[in-house]
This record gives structure tokens, C-alpha cells and sequence, in this order.
């Protein structure tokens, strides 16, 4: 933190005010960055990039070129090694196509109208998913995932009748598939996409009552937005509504397919934002290409490529984007898109390698922590053991656990309440800000009083920080100032004060004590005996006040 | 309600007179029987009820004089005619089958509806819809505040320093639920707080704050140490509230918004001054499956209405049952209405206007509006048509549920919007025209409203003061005062030179303090 800059009362809560009077100005653009390269700079590209900067992953990085760093976090991850199982034959419940207990359940039962199977199912996915994340490594992609699945939002909690868990998996395979691959492709499989066709009614879009519900967002969310340079019309919604009438899914198959007679053949005239482009209809199977024409189009508007940038800077920099950072960052990076063919790596490739985003004046520390980052982060950061991935029931329940704690923060991995997504990433002009209120500040704080105390149990699996083995790894635990300062560089990206450090030292490394022996010795005493329970007990009280006291504070919410 | 006759006979005469003028407040203020009594404003609570999705206010109240139209449009959802429910005195139109207990709140002169309420120039996104209403703006403005977090600031321009104190010490306004809508926010920031309806709160604890750089991070930092000291401070007040109210009548199971709504009971029983509270229930984007084929009476829609007229009549049975009904005024809204046609779907799209629903003991029987005018070549991109603002609700709200002064009134809603007669003039003792703004003035001007230059007084504790002047989307107009000033009270005039008529905001800063004075221009 740069010590000289002027200081603000900390009675205020002008956020309002302060964000547009904000005396900092950023002058670093999206040129590479050239600088230092070192822990803090490492760990602020790992908390953004991935869940969390645990030390293993810190010190490998250390050891690489900041270009050689970001170009391997941004590789496309394996495919998930696992499918979603039946984790759900439990109180005498048996699934009624005949999967067995911890079988996967994705190829039965697609055309049986059974909600509460396929209810039971969706929560497996669901709980699936979050340990496709939990388990994520050196590598982005999973967390693009959750980028996407936030652009092209869509909850698991409508017509659960129709739409089938199973729809719902291969939505996220796609997802997964086009994460780091070529927007315009991902743009068309998502619209061709059988939940996205349920869920926006794209399937029940036909000739003789079209329903603009998906032609809508597809402008409104997923392309061009609804800024002030998208002057999009609704004649142009109901006109995309045509192009796309007949894309559906089989009623029989369960797939999607093109249902010529059902499609629009006129021809579609657009508005002047588009260029008065008209896209001949066409009867036949023909008919299908119309959706080419329409992308085509709307990915020629340049708003197009900077409201997908706008969203990138926004998930992983920061909310404000105004007249400074649309020149000098959304501008370029935009073109850099284009230029790309709409290719999602270069972009995240040069915005990640700029002296923008290694600002650590401007772009550091200034995220407030998503729930799923809050809770997986600490998962991470800490180490904390889970269950062998060969014991599926252990493994569900501990994944269905961090699922809901990040539920209870809000966001709840496949249920996203709007379709424009999570408040936190649109709605002006709080932001990330609405992921804390006096009603989720509580439920973070209990999350991690639990973890550090007796943890979290949930269906007889426990969960819990190891305060004794997180402060093991560290370079020097014994000596009360450098673990301090060793525990903070990893845990928060917001600087301890040197008065701050001091009194956590003094209270309760030292418990009252002024000399830093006290603490040494009995991190000595512990080492030499780590079977002697009272040695032990010493030292696992204060560490666990220690971390406890750490996240707790409302610098531990920053990355 | 009997404070404010109190008032009336104990400080006539002498008094009364001195109210005229801006410079009277602090003798007002000063008064050590206003200070005893707290703030003069009055006990009432709004109660806001977010219907999230878009409500399709054509199958909520039926159009019964045109019924023959109505089945035309929207043959494959229309709600049968002999099913709809019958209103006292009202022939015209009728309530969706679901609405049963808001019928009956209706014939008990609790429930009042206005018909077509929107805004010119309809925004079919919904959440820019939404914005709108929740912001009061115009459809091409862009507020960064909420008409709610106004009219809060309004009556505690100091807020969030210097609370709680001992006139108020409850939340403002809270939110049932955990994302802080948009409604909320003023000048200063949030002026409510967010909790669940199990109203569970948590002790945190107090650490070393030093002074944040103005940064992104530190901002940020500063907003996340802000919110840690709420939810501290006004823990032990919610706990203290609910542990009052240890019965409560029945509500419905598996219904969430009749669980926020008995929580919002059990707090507004319990003794908190709370003004508002806002809950919200989803799914009302019925672009499919609104009815189910073959039978209107079920499906999505009459599902949602259920919930919401079983929550509605829960709660006033349980207000009543606690003995606060005469408290409490409820209003229903959603972001719009839906089309007249109906589509392929058995759903229908996105629209304009909508109904909009009152309730409470201080709500006058009626439908207040027309029914829609359903044309003979209905279009499918065809709205019901607006005939009221929805700035006009709020108006009416504000001036004859919040009694708050017509001047005062504009102000908080930027322009001047007509009121509706939906609500009992005995509910504001209309006699007293009072002044709202009690508590530490540190900031005032007059004249208010003005019309090309006013004086801002300010006062001083010492050490450096900053006035600012902010126009409704946040810009800064200009920096009056920038320097050191002992402790004391000055002016300083504001010239407002060739600035558009509407609010603009004084802001003074002067140490920790702040205070934010809405000023209103007129031509």
C-alpha cells in the first residue's frame, strides 16, 4: 500500500461519492507489465485467476516469468475425470429406473415425467459441479465456467418438470467446452443448447406464435448489452424471434433439432443499428442458417466486443468502468477480440500480462470475495483435507456442504435468481458490494469461526481448517513476526498495518507477553514433541485465535 | 397517531408561528419537549411487496365490463367469466380465482387497487424496468438513488453517523432477505439493513481500523468495515424486538413470502421504528406455461397469486392480532405488467402498465382507474396503456400515509406528480403542517425551494470543511467551501446559474461528520 497517499476518515460511508471522487488514477494501461515479480504479485494473479493462492501453487509460480505463469493458467483443464452419481438413494428412496447407489444416473430416465427424481438429480449435478471447482488446480478454466454460466445465466428451479438434469449437465459441458474456446461458437451452441431452448422458451418459439423471450437476452444480455451505444429496437427482438423460430428440441429424441415447419421463412428486416440489414428467410432446412446470418450481424456491432469486455474487466478487476477505463482498457481490449475472431484467450491473455492488471495500487485488493470464492478460497488456502475421491459418500457430503454455505451467501452454483445474472456483477451502482450486507457478513463470519474451531460437519463428514499444519508449511513459524507476515501475504491481499501486526502479535501470539520468545518456544517445544497433547494445545490455540482474528476482519473479504 | 394530537394541544399559540421559515429549525429543534418526544414524525410503516418477473395485471383483475374482448385476446388463458372473483360495489372488473383473501380484504374496505400504473416510454427489460421504479426515474434518467433511500435521507440526513441514537434507534428501513435493493439507497450510501427472515443475527467482533487511502481497495475496505459496525450496532435491537412478540396468528407453510411478511409482523410488533420494509417473491415472468392448457384456474400464475393473497391475508390477520394494523400499509408492485395478447405459449411477454395493489386499515375501498380499452385489431406487441405514474403512488404514500409536506414531497421524488385519492385522510392529521427534518442540522439552506440563488448555512466543529453541490445522478456541480474553519455556524451562497429546475444536493464533510441537504430548484 502506498503510504502517501492522503487518508480517509474512516467514519464516512460515502461510497457513492467516494468511488467518483476517488483521487486515485490509474496510468497504467494494457501494455505488458515489465515489473517486479514477486509473492504479492503472484498471489493477487492467483486469487483472481484461480480459487484461491495456496502456497504449493505461490511458490511454483514464484519460480516461473509472469508470462510463463499466466499462459499456464490460462490452458484449458482436463476434462472432469467423473460424472455426476446418484447420491440420492437414501430414506428408503430408491431411483425408479434402476440406478444403483453411487452409479451415475445421466443416461436413464430422460423421458420419464418424474419431478421429484428429477429434482433429486438436479441437486446431484449441482453438487457435482461445485466439486468440479472445489478440485480445480493450477488452471482458469473452471473458473470461466462460472464466468459464462453467470453471462448466460439460468437456474435449476424452473419447470423442473421439463427441464431434465440431465440438459442441464450437458449445458455445462458445453459451457466447459467453449469456456477458453471461441465466443461466437460458444454464443451458437448455448442458443442451440436443449435447456437454454426450455428455459427461454426458444422451443416453444414457432411460426405461428413466436416468443421473444431468448431473441431478447440473446441482445440485451449476451451480445450487445443494454448501454447507451446498444440502440437495439424491439422490432429488432421480435425480428430475431422469427430467425430462430423452429429451433427446438425433439419431443421424442430429447435432442435438439430443426423443426422446418415450424420456422418463420419471411424474410427479417432489422433497424438502423444493425445496418437495415434484412436476412432472407428461407423455407426447408435452409431455414437453419438464418441463426449464421443473425450472429454474423450482431457480432459485426463493435458494442458487441466491448460489452463482453466490459463483463471480463468487471468479474476480474473492478466494477468502475468509466470514461478513462473505457479509452484505455475496454477500447483496446475490445479490438484485441476482433482481431482475434472473438477467441477468449488473447483477451484474458493480454488483459492478465498488462501493467493494468499488476497496478497494485489500483487494481489490487479491490474485489469483494464472491461466496463460492469465499468459501472454496479458504478451502484451498488452508489445505484443508477432503475426503478420497474413491469414497463417494464422504466426497458428496462434504461437496454438498461448501455448496451450501455458499448458498446461504447467495450464490448457489446453477441457480442464478436473474437472468441477467448475479446482482453482484450488474446491478449499479453497488456491485460486488451486495454480496456483503449485514445479512451475509454474519453467515461468512460463522463459516469461518466454525472452520477454524471444531469445523463444519455435514452427514458425519467433518471439515475444518488445520491451523498447525497450515502454519507447518510456512518458512519460519517460529518466529511470531514472520509468521504473521507469512500467514497475511497468503490469506489477505490487503495490508496489515505495523500496528496492526504488533497487537495481534502482543495479544495473542504472546497473550499479553512482550517478548517474542514466549511464542518461539513453545512452537519449539511443539515441534521437538508433536505427540506431547499439552504442547500441542498451546500452540493450536493461538494459532486458531490468530487465524480466527485474521478472518475476521473485513480485509480478509478483499482479493 | 396520538402523539401527533398531543402535540397539537400542548404547543399551540407561542409556537406555532415560529414553525414559517427555514431559520425557525433550531428553535424547533432545540425544544426540550420535541427532544423528549423524539422526531415528529409519525409511527406509520410502508410495507413494499416486490412481485419480481412482471405480474400479468390482465388475468389479476379481469376487465368484467369487457369480458367478451378479454376471452378474445387471450382465449387460451383467459380466466373463466363465472369464476372470477366479485367485488362489493364494482361491477366492472373482478380479482383472478387465487385472490380469494384479498377479496375479502377488498369487501372489508382494507384493499384498494389502481389500475394501469407505469411510465411513459415502457422499458421491456426487466431490470431496467426495475430500476426505474425502484429509482423513481424517468425511462432515459439514471438515478443513483432509490425513491425509498430519499425520502429516508430526507428524515435522517445524518445517517449512518450518529446512529443509533435515542430518536432513532432501529434500523431505518430493512430488507428481508439478502441483497440490498436499489430502493434503499441515498446520497449517503444504504439506508437499510439486510436480514434474513429468521431474523438471526451474530456478534462480531471490534478490530483496529486505520485511516483507508482513497483507493479502489480502500473504498472498498471502508464499505465492508461500514457494514461490520451495523450489523454489530443494531443486532441487539432486532433480537430485543423479536424476543417481544412470542405469538404470532397462523401463516401458510411453504410459502416465503408469508414467512418475510410474519417476520416483518413479529418486528413492527416488537416496538421498532423501523419505517420500511421490503420483501419479495419471483417467478412472475410468465412467458409460458402461465396457465396450464385446458385449465386456466391452475398453472403458474394462479399458483403465485395464491401465495401471495394467502401472505397478504395471513398478515393482516396477525397485525390485527398483535395490535398494530392501524400501523401498516402495504403496497404490491412489480417491474410491469404483460401484453394483452396472450402468446403460443399459454404464457404472455413482456409489458407496460400494471395493476398496483394498497392495503392496510387506512386504504379506501376501490379499483381506481378504468379498466383497459381492449381495441378490435389487438396486436401482439400491443400494452394496456398507462393511466397513472407510478410516481404518483409514491407521492400519494408519502404525503398521506408518511404525512410528509407537499414541498417535502417533491423533493424527495425530484418533480411534482398528482395524487390519488386511495387513501383516508385521517390517517395524516392534515391540520399540521410540521416540520420533518429534527436531529443536528448541520446543513440547511434558504430559500428551499429557490429559484436562482440560495444561502447554505452550515456549522462547524473545527477543522477542515468541504461543501459540495451534487446533481441526482451523483456528478459534482461545484466545491463551495474547501478550507479550515473554526468552530461556528457561515454561509455561503449558492448561485445556480443556468442549471436545470429539479434537486440538487448540498454536502458538507467536515472531519468524520457528514451531512447531506437536498435542495430543490425551481423555475
Amino acid at each position: 500500500m502506498n503510504e502517501t497517499l492522503p487518508a480517509k476518515s474512516t467514519e464516512v460511508n460515502p461510497h457513492l461519492f467516494a468511488a467518483k471522487n476517488s483521487q486515485a488514477v490509474f496510468s497504467e494501461g494494457l501494455q505488458e507489465y515489465t515489473g517486479t515479480w514477486d509473492t504479492a504479485q503472484v498471489v493477487h494473479l492467483l486469487k483472481r485467476t484461480l480459487f484461491g493462492a495456496k502456497l504449493t501453487d505461490i511458490n511454483y509460480f514464484k519460480g516461473r516469468t509472469m508470462q510463463q505463469a499466466v499462459d499456464e493458467i490460462l490452458q484449458q483443464a482436463p476434462s472432469p475425470s467423473g460424472v455426476p452419481l446418484n447420491n440420492y438413494n437414501v430414506n428408503g428412496y430408491t431411483d425408479p429406473t434402476g440406478v444403483a447407489a453411487w452409479q451415475t444416473w445421466i443416461n436413464t430416465g430422460i423421458a420419464l415425467a418424474d419431478k421429484d427424481l428429477n429434482e433429486k438429480r438436479i441437486e446431484s449435478f449441482k453438487t457435482w459441479w461445485l466439486g468440479q471447482a472445489l478440485n480445480s488446480t493450477r488452471s482458469i478454466h473452471e473458473k470461466m465456467v462460472v464466468f459464462w454460466h453467470n453471462h448466460f445465466a439460468t437456474t435449476t428451479s424452473v419447470n423442473t418438470e421439463k427441464i431434465k438434469a440431465r440438459f442441464w449437465y450437458d449445458h455445462y459441458l458445453a459451457l466447459r467446452q467453449h469456456a477458453l474456446g471461441n465466443f461466437k461458437n460458444m454464443v451458437k451452441s448455448v442458443t442451440l443448447d436443449p435447456a437454454m431452448l426450455y428455459f427461454l422458451n426458444g422451443d416453444s418459439n414457432l411460426k405461428e406464435s413466436p416468443n421473444e423471450n431468448y431473441a431478447r437476452e440473446l441482445q440485451e444480455l449476451y451480445t450487445v448489452g443494454k448501454g447507451p451505444n446498444s440502440r437495439y429496437t424491439e422490432g429488432d427482438v421480435k425480428a430475431a424471434a422469427l430467425v430462430l423460430t423452429g429451433h427446438t428440441v425433439s419431443p421424442t429424441g430429447f435432442t435438439y433439432f430443426f423443426d422446418a415447419g415450424k420456422h418463420d421463412s419471411s424474410n427479417k428486416e432489422f433497424s438502423a443499428f444493425y445496418g437495415n440489414k434484412i436476412i432472407t428467410g428461407y423455407s426447408g432446412p435452409g431455414g437453419a442458417s438464418e441463426v449464421d446470418e443473425l450472429l454474423d450481424m450482431i457480432f459485426s456491432q463493435e458494442e458487441m466486443s466491448k460489452h463482453i469486455c466490459r463483463k471480463i474487466y468487471r468479474y476480474f478487476i473492478y466494477y468502475k468502468i468509466d470514461n478513462d477505463i473505457e479509452q484505455t482498457i475496454i477500447t483496446p481490449l475490445a479490438q484485441v477480440f476482433r482481431n482475434n475472431n472473438f477467441d477468449i484467450q488473447p483477451v484474458l491473455s493480454v488483459l492478465f500480462k498488462s501493467k493494468h492488471f499488476f497496478d497494485m495500487v489500483y487494481s489490487s485488493a479491490c474485489i469483494i470475495k464472491s461466496p463460492l470464492d469465499f468459501v472454496i478460497d479458504l478451502c484451498h488456502e488452508f489445505n484443508v483435507t477432503l475426503p478420497s475421491p474413491s469414497d463417494n459418500a464422504a466426497t458428496y457430503s462434504v461437496w454438498q456442504a461448501i455448496r451450501f454455505e455458499a448458498a446461504e451467501m447467495q450464490q448457489e452454483l446453477g441457480s442464478i435468481p436473474e437472468v441477467a445474472g448475479w446482482y453482484a456483477y450488474y446491478q449499479e451502482p453497488a456491485f460486488h458490494e451486495l454480496w456483503v450486507n449485514t445479512a451475509t457478513y454474519t453467515r461468512r463470519n460463522i463459516f469461518t469461526d466454525r472452520m477454524i474451531a471444531d469445523g463444519i460437519m455435514y452427514d458425519n463428514q467433518t471439515i475444518a481448517i488445520e491451523p498447525l499444519a497450515f502454519a507447518g508449511q510456512l518458512a519460519n513459524p517460529g518466529d511470531p513476526n514472520l509468521l504473521i507476515d507469512q500467514s497475511a501475504e497468503i490469506l489477505l491481499r490487503y495490508p496489515l498495518s505495523a500496528s496492526a501486526k504488533e497487537f495481534i502479535k502482543r495479544s495473542i501470539l504472546l497473550s499479553g507477553q512482550l517478548q517474542d520468545y514466549y511464542w518461539t518456544n513453545a512452537w519449539d517445544a511443539y515441534k521437538a514433541n508433536p505427540s506431547d497433547m499439552a504442547a500441542r494445545a498451546v500452540v493450536l490455540a493461538r494459532l486458531q485465535a490468530l487465524y480466527k482474528y485474521i478472518m475476521n476482519l473485513p480485509e480478509y473479504h478483499l482479493c | 397517531m396520538q402523539r401527533r394530537n398531543f402535540l397539537k394541544q400542548t404547543i399551540q399559540g407561542a409556537v406555532l408561528p415560529s414553525i414559517l421559515g427555514g431559520l425557525s429549525v433550531r428553535a424547533w429543534a432545540d425544544s426540550p419537549l420535541l427532544k423528549a418526544l423524539g422526531s415528529a414524525d409519525n409511527d406509520h410503516v410502508l410495507v413494499l411487496i416486490q412481485l419480481s418477473g412482471g405480474n400479468d395485471g390482465l388475468n389479476t383483475i379481469i376487465p368484467l365490463e369487457f369480458y367478451s374482448d378479454y376471452n378474445r385476446i387471450r382465449t387460451n388463458i383467459a380466466i373463466p367469466e363465472n369464476r372470477v372473483l366479485r367485488l362489493n360495489n364494482n361491477l366492472k372488473s373482478g380479482l383472478h380465482p387465487s385472490l380469494t383473501g384479498m377479496q375479502q380484504l377488498y369487501n372489508e374496505e382494507k384493499l384498494c387497487a389502481i389500475q394501469a400504473v407505469g411510465y411513459p416510454s415502457p422499458n421491456g427489460s426487466h431490470f431496467r424496468s426495475m430500476d426505474i421504479w425502484l429509482t423513481g426515474s424517468d425511462n432515459e434518467q439514471y438515478l443513483s438513488t432509490g425513491w425509498a433511500g430519499r425520502y429516508l435521507n430526507h428524515q435522517y440526513p445524518n445517517y449512518p453517523i450518529g446512529f443509533p441514537n435515542d430518536a432513532m434507534p432501529d434500523p431505518l428501513a430493512l430488507q428481508i432477505g439478502s441483497v440490498l435493493s436499489p430502493v434503499f439507497l441515498s446520497p449517503t450510501g444504504f439506508d437499510a439493513l439486510a436480514i434474513d427472515e429468521s431474523l438471526n443475527f451474530y456478534n462480531l467482533i471490534d478490530a483496529i481500523q486505520d485511516p483507508t487511502p482513497n483507493t479502489p481497495s480502500g473504498v472498498e475496505l471502508t464499505y465492508l468495515r461500514t457494514v461490520a459496525k451495523q450489523t454489530n450496532k443494531y443486532a441487539e435491537v432486532i433480537k430485543a424486538a423479536a424476543a417481544k412478540v412470542t405469538q404470532q396468528s397462523a401463516y401458510p407453510a411453504d410459502n416465503y413470502l408469508a414467512a418475510q411478511l410474519k417476520a416483518v409482523a413479529k418486528l413492527v410488533a416488537g416496538g421498532l421504528k423501523t419505517k420500511i420494509y421490503m420483501v419479495s417473491m419471483g417467478g412472475f415472468d410468465t412467458h409460458a406455461g402461465q396457465v396450464n392448457g385446458g385449465n386456466p384456474l391452475t398453472g403458474s400464475h394462479s399458483g403465485l397469486l395464491k401465495q401471495v393473497s394467502e401472505a397478504i391475508t395471513a398478515f393482516m390477520a396477525d397485525l390485527k392480532f398483535l395490535g398494530v394494523s392501524n400501523r401498516v400499509l402495504g403496497m404490491t408492485f412489480s417491474e410491469f405488467g404483460r401484453r394483452m395478447q396472450s402468446n403460443g405459449s399459454l404464457g404472455t411477454d413482456h409489458g407496460a402498465a400494471q395493476p398496483v395493489f394498497l392495503f392496510g386499515e387506512a386504504v379506501k375501498q376501490g379499483v381506481l382507474g378504468k379498466n383497459p380499452i381492449i381495441p378490435t385489431n389487438t396486436q401482439a406487441i400491443d400494452n394496456v396503456p398507462m393511466q397513472y405514474d407510478f410516481r404518483s403512488v409514491y407521492s400519494t404514500i408519502l404525503r398521506d400515509w408518511f404525512c410528509l409536506p407537499p414541498n417535502d414531497v417533491d423533493t424527495v421524488l425530484l418533480k411534482n406528480y398528482q395524487y390519488l385519492p386511495v387513501i383516508r385522510s385521517t390517517a395524516c392529521n392534515m391540520d399540521m403542517q410540521e416540520l420533518n427534518n429534527l436531529g443536528d442540522n448541520l446543513i440547511i439552506n434558504y430559500p428551499n425551494p429557490f429559484t436562482s440563488s440560495t444561502t447554505i448555512t452550515f456549522k462547524s466543529a473545527g477543522g477542515h470543511v468541504l461543501v459540495q453541490v451534487f446533481d441526482t445522478t451523483g456528478k459534482r456541480i461545484s466545491t463551495l467551501v474547501d478550507k479550515t474553519y473554526a468552530e461556528g455556524t457561515y454561509s455561503v451562497v449558492f448561485d445556480s446559474g443556468a442549471l436545470a429546475s429539479g434537486v440538487y444536493y448540498a454536502r458538507l464533510q467536515n472531519g468524520p461528520l457528514q451531512q447531506v441537504r437536498p435542495m430543490l430548484k425551481v423555475r
